[in-house]
């Protein structure tokens, strides 16, 4: 069992199909009697709609439908999954998101009219026969003016471009404590918006059964359960039973893929209107002006510290771009997922967030790997860099004085959060030593006699993971909980299906579930099937985002095989004459204990099926269980990451030379699964730092909107990664695990941008924004220079 | 992608015939640009003459002083030649640095430079090493053949045929790539030949390839890396995007001539 149970570096089962092209995904899928749509999306940021002619459209070839804001009247509005309050406790400014625009666009690549044809070149065809009359308005871009009297406001129901304004924390016992500081600390940061760009576009297909008068829709979804919650009772008001949500194969989400998006309710309406199959698919263009997009945050921040480097304060100011609207969850990124997070591995006593959340003329943004906590890490980890240089106190020595030290656990921050365990000096320590941090300056010596500033940098992050206890989140405006299910069923020749809410898009799941109930129930690893993304077949679950799947589904699946073997004691007990106190289940043998008597667990299954010699007074046939888990506490994976850059200062150019991961992750089911998500997590974050970057020009047309102008960061733009862990199991959870997929992500761009900030040190360099693409190093090294 | 009539041709007069006789037509040579382009929409077209079938186009071959390669070779081809690498190996290093695998094994030569895309690297080869470019009508200088952006003196039913390069003495490219595109932000190709002239040439900068003359004659005095550092050409028309502004093309243009030189010279 050992080299596919928990813990082994099992190669992923569902690579056999995708390597081999047999993945099945919601654009390989084609319904009988199929239409296409197409959808018409606005070319302006701002502007009111005069009037919409679809007269000559209409009669283009293969037209079978064109549907405007008019065919949605009665039908609601995108819902916003979770309420943000004001200081004043008033909700936030929630406006209507309708699913075609109605009287007015608010973005680039806002829906405005659907075309359905026969084919999807048909459909594109008619659209550019409609004639959309457009008074184009002045559009809100820049969130420094989004509040100013003068600026364009793109909800007129709402009156002004504020969302909310949030904060959390004793503002006056935080401003009280700089009073006596020893040195403050300030640095303005931007958090770059970023565009998620899963490899696979979003697609969605409606489709409706006459006879039964069911739904079915086919979609690109990290959590099914979810678009049929939103889309069935809040959009088109289908019930339930009603309405189907498959999410097969699904290419990479990062987040992009939770929310509920107007082409899925376009296309499941458009199906019971027309009886046929509708298919949308975005094309690359669409999916950069349509999926969700990420982060963007301007902030200030400050840090007060006593004489040694005592972090005493913090207090950040941050302006948060919501986009033209509400996405699913928009609102608790920048507040719950990120404030929170502010205390990171330290102690510092008092922190202050002021969050203003800002409607703008742009594509909407909202969670993505990562979700706030990338955010709060690279505020937290600049700053104190900033405050170590400054002091002139080592950088990795400020962050010793004032690190959570392991016999504080569980530890209370002063941003709501309780941390369980970790232990953060560890990991630190073992980075050190993994990176040869020993040998820098060596290395740095070489680098310049090459002519090549070399810089090293450090971020040591918490993430909250495991999203979430569904009471907590309920009590901070979630409108959902966040519980997981699972159902294990044995069948009766002892094969198992389990049935996750859980979503896998390239977490490997199938593999590393399976490994959990291989290892757990003694059986075959090729005997598990994991059955995943359809609400007809799986219990209701919240999907896979936050890093919660092996955290909150895994303990559901265990829970589940727990009820498994209690039933199966009852039933050994009965088939072996024993009391069910002295069964023992281990390596798949019901036993009576202390004796060779014995049941595999497929004799057990067996019995349950065909209960012909079964305890049928006292107990029901079959081996079926369910287990829903709420998970009691976040899980708080941590970690130290060091970078190493080289920078040409010739032209700007930033090479990533060393990149030193060491996280503690808890227990880990499949090391492999998690080295992989590191890596990718990595490059994501790296991709931030140096490369991302979502361009508006000041008319908000979208400048960096195909990969020509969209920096995705490749293979040869990052170096061979050293990965290491430093675990300490979690306390809250059967399996003890934290959760490792976000990780990458929220700890690598402050690790990345210190670095820079290190390499420029020389020029007096004290901050670069990213992306710290060429031109923007080149200019910070000028511009240091020049002053 | 608006739909259009696909011919594909076995001869140049041939693919001449039909340009004429179509309303709109357009050749296609590797589709690297144009297919993606009709694809977005972005242009349209009666018909399509693919000169793929045109066997003529396809040679690479050493004629005294000069490298001839067709206009249909394809950038792997190039980079891959042993004729080029003897004879021009910045040449095989240049095409070897366009685009992707896929694009180098698909794009040609003469449809490189008949886009003329302001970000393409060939351009930057043709103007350094002073090629001709014979077509079916006649032969146009190098300092001729790019007039503008994405303008050159070919006319509608002009097709290149080849392109000879001058064998220099020496000769490198450097080019600093778009980090999304990876076309040059800027490039430079810089060549010295057997009679003491030297050429500049600098691709993705301006509106179009260029000389950059002054670098020419420092150089011509004294072929060292020291001889342009400290040379700035004027940005006043130069390209700016998100990736670069013109300043920092202008700084690039220095930067890249003078380790192209360095290159060169070592």
């Amino acid at each position: 069992m050992a080299e596919t149970g928990i813990g082994a570096a099992v190669r992923r089962r569902e690579d056999i199909r995708f390597l081999r092209g047999a993945g099945n995904y919601t654009d390989d899928m084609n319904l009988t009697g199929q239409a296409h749509a197409y959808i018409l999306r606005s070319p302006h940021a701002h502007a009111k709609i005069g009037s919409i002619n679809t007269g000559a459209a209409s009669h283009s070839a293969g037209v079978v439908a064109i549907l405007t804001a008019a065919d949605f009247e009665g039908v609601g509005g995108l819902p916003c999954g979770w309420q943000v309050n004001n200081k004043d406790g008033t909700p936030m400014s929630e406006p209507k998101h309708p699913v075609l625009a109605e009287g007015k666009v608010r973005h680039v690549g806002d829906p405005v009219a659907v075309v359905i044809a026969e084919t999807r070149n048909q459909a594109r065809d008619a659209a550019e026969k409609i004639n959309v009359n457009y008074e184009i308005l002045d559009a809100a871009l820049n969130m420094n003016e989004a509040l100013g009297a003068d600026s364009p406001v793109v909800h007129d129901d709402v009156g002004s471009n504020l969302c909310f304004d949030w904060e959390l924390g004793d503002k006056a016992a935080v401003d009280e404590a700089f009073e006596g500081a020893s040195h403050v600390a300030k640095l303005d940061l931007i958090n770059n918006r970023l565009i998620p760009n899963a490899i696979e576009p979003r697609a969605a297909i409606g489709d409706y059964d006459l006879s039964s008068g069911q739904y079915t829709l086919h979609t690109t979804s990290q959590n099914p359960h979810v678009i049929r919650l939103l889309m069935g009772a809040f959009v088109l008001g289908l019930p339930e039973h009603k309405l189907r949500v498959h999410a097969p194969d699904v290419g990479g989400g990062f987040g992009s893929k939770i929310y509920h998006y107007a082409e899925e309710a376009i296309v499941t309406l458009a199906a019971g209107k027309l009886n046929r199959p509708v298919k949308w698919t975005a094309d690359r263009n669409e999916s950069f002006l349509s999926d969700a997009h990420a982060r963007d945050h301007i902030t200030h921040v400050e840090m007060a510290l006593d004489e040694n480097g005592k972090f005493l304060a913090l207090r950040t100011f941050t302006k948060a771009n919501m986009g033209a609207y509400l996405s699913t969850f928009a609102p608790a990124i920048p507040t719950y997922l990120y404030a929170t997070l502010l205390a990171g591995q330290y102690t510092t006593p008092l922190i202050y967030c002021e969050v203003k959340a800002l409607f703008t003329n742009t594509v909407a943004v909202d969670a993505y790997r990562g979700a706030g906590r990338p955010e709060a890490t690279y505020v937290l980890e600049r700053i104190i860099e900033t405050a170590a240089t400054e002091m002139g106190i080592d950088r990795v020595e400020i962050r010793r004085r004032n690190f959570i030290q392991p016999d504080q656990f569980p530890y209370q921050t002063p941003v709501a959060l309780v941390y369980d365990i970790g232990n953060y000096e560890a990991c630190l320590d073992k980075g050190l030593e993994t990176a040869d941090y020993a040998g820098y300056e060596a290395r740095k010596a070489a680098s310049k006699q090459n002519g090549k500033l070399r810089g090293v940098g450090f971020s040591c992050y918490v993430e909250a993971c495991g999203i979430a206890p569904s009471n907590v989140v309920g009590a901070l405006g979630a409108r959902a909980g966040l519980f997981e299910a699972a159902t294990v069923r044995v069948n009766p020749t002892g094969s198992v299906s389990v049935l996750t809410g859980c979503h896998t898009h390239g977490q490997g799941h199938e593999t590393s579930f399976a490994q959990v109930v291989s290892d757990m129930l003694g059986i075959d690893f090729d005997n598990v099937e994991i059955v995943h993304g359809d609400t007809a077949k799986i219990p209701f679950g919240m999907g896979t985002y936050g890093s919660r799947s092996m955290a909150v589904g895994g303990p559901a699946i265990v829970n589940a095989i727990d009820k498994i073997i209690a039933k199966g004691k009852k039933i050994a007990a009965h088939l072996l004459e024993a009391s069910e106190t002295d069964i023992e289940f281990k390596d798949g043998q019901f036993t009576v204990a202390g004796t060779d008597q014995s049941k595999a667990f497929g004799e057990i299954a067996l019995a349950a099926y065909v209960p012909h010699q079964y305890p049928l007074e006292e107990l029901e046939p079959g081996l079926e269980e369910t287990s829903f888990y709420d998970p009691k506490n976040f899980t708080f994976p941590s970690g130290t990451y060091i970078c190493e850059v080289e920078i040409d200062p010739a032209t700007g150019v930033v090479s990533l030379d060393r990149f030193h991961a060491t996280d503690d992750f808890g227990n880990i089911v499949n090391p492999m699964i998690v080295e992989g998500q590191v890596h990718g997590g990595l490059t994501q974050g790296i991709g931030q730092a140096l490369f991302e970057g979502c361009v508006y020009d000041d008319q908000g047309q979208l400048l960096s909107g195909s990969y020509q102008d969209y920096t995705m960061p490749r293979a040869d733009d990052v170096p061979s990664y050293s990965i290491n862990t430093s675990p300490t199991a979690c306390t809250h959870n059967v399996l003890g695990v934290k959760g490792c997929g976000e990780a990458g992500a929220i700890g690598s761009p402050a690790a990345v941008i210190n670095a820079v900030v290190d390499a420029l040190s020389e020029y007096g360099v004290k901050h670069v924004d990213m992306p710290a693409t060429p031109e923007n190093v080149w200019k910070a090294i000028r511009d240091a220079q020049s002053s | 992608m608006y739909s259009f009539k696909y011919q594909k041709p076995s001869t140049v007069a041939e693919a001449v015939q039909m340009l004429n006789s179509a309303d709109d037509g357009q050749v296609m040579a590797g589709g690297q640009t144009l297919i993606p382009t009709l694809k977005q929409r972005l242009a349209s077209t009666d018909v399509i003459v693919d000169l793929g079938g045109v066997a003529e186009l396809r040679d690479i071959q050493r004629i005294n002083s000069v490298i001839s390669v067709g206009a249909m070779v394809r950038h792997a081809d190039v980079a891959g030649s042993q004729i080029v690498k003897d004879a021009i190996p910045a040449l095989a290093n240049l095409a070897d640095a366009i685009g992707d695998p896929q694009v180098r094994n698909a794009g040609t030569i003469g449809g490189s430079i008949a886009n003329n895309d302001p970000a393409a690297d060939y351009p930057a080869a043709i103007v350094g090493l002073n090629a001709s470019i014979h077509t079916n009508e006649r032969v146009i200088a190098a300092d001729d053949f790019f007039t503008g952006l994405f303008e050159t003196a070919l006319n509608d039913t002009e097709i290149i045929t080849s392109v000879s390069f001058q064998i220099p003495e020496r000769a490198a490219y450097m080019k600093f790539p778009n980090p999304a595109s990876r076309y040059a932000i800027v490039g430079v190709f810089v060549a010295k030949f057997g009679d003491g002239s030297v050429r500049v040439a600098v691709t993705g900068a301006g509106p179009s390839a260029f000389r950059a003359s002054e670098m020419e004659s420092a150089l011509q005095s004294s072929f060292a890396a020291a001889s342009v550092e400290n040379i700035r050409v004027s940005h006043a028309d130069f390209n700016a995007d998100i990736h670069a502004s013109a300043e920092y093309r202008g700084h690039l243009v220095t930067v890249m001539a003078k380790r192209a030189v360095a290159k060169a010279a070592a």
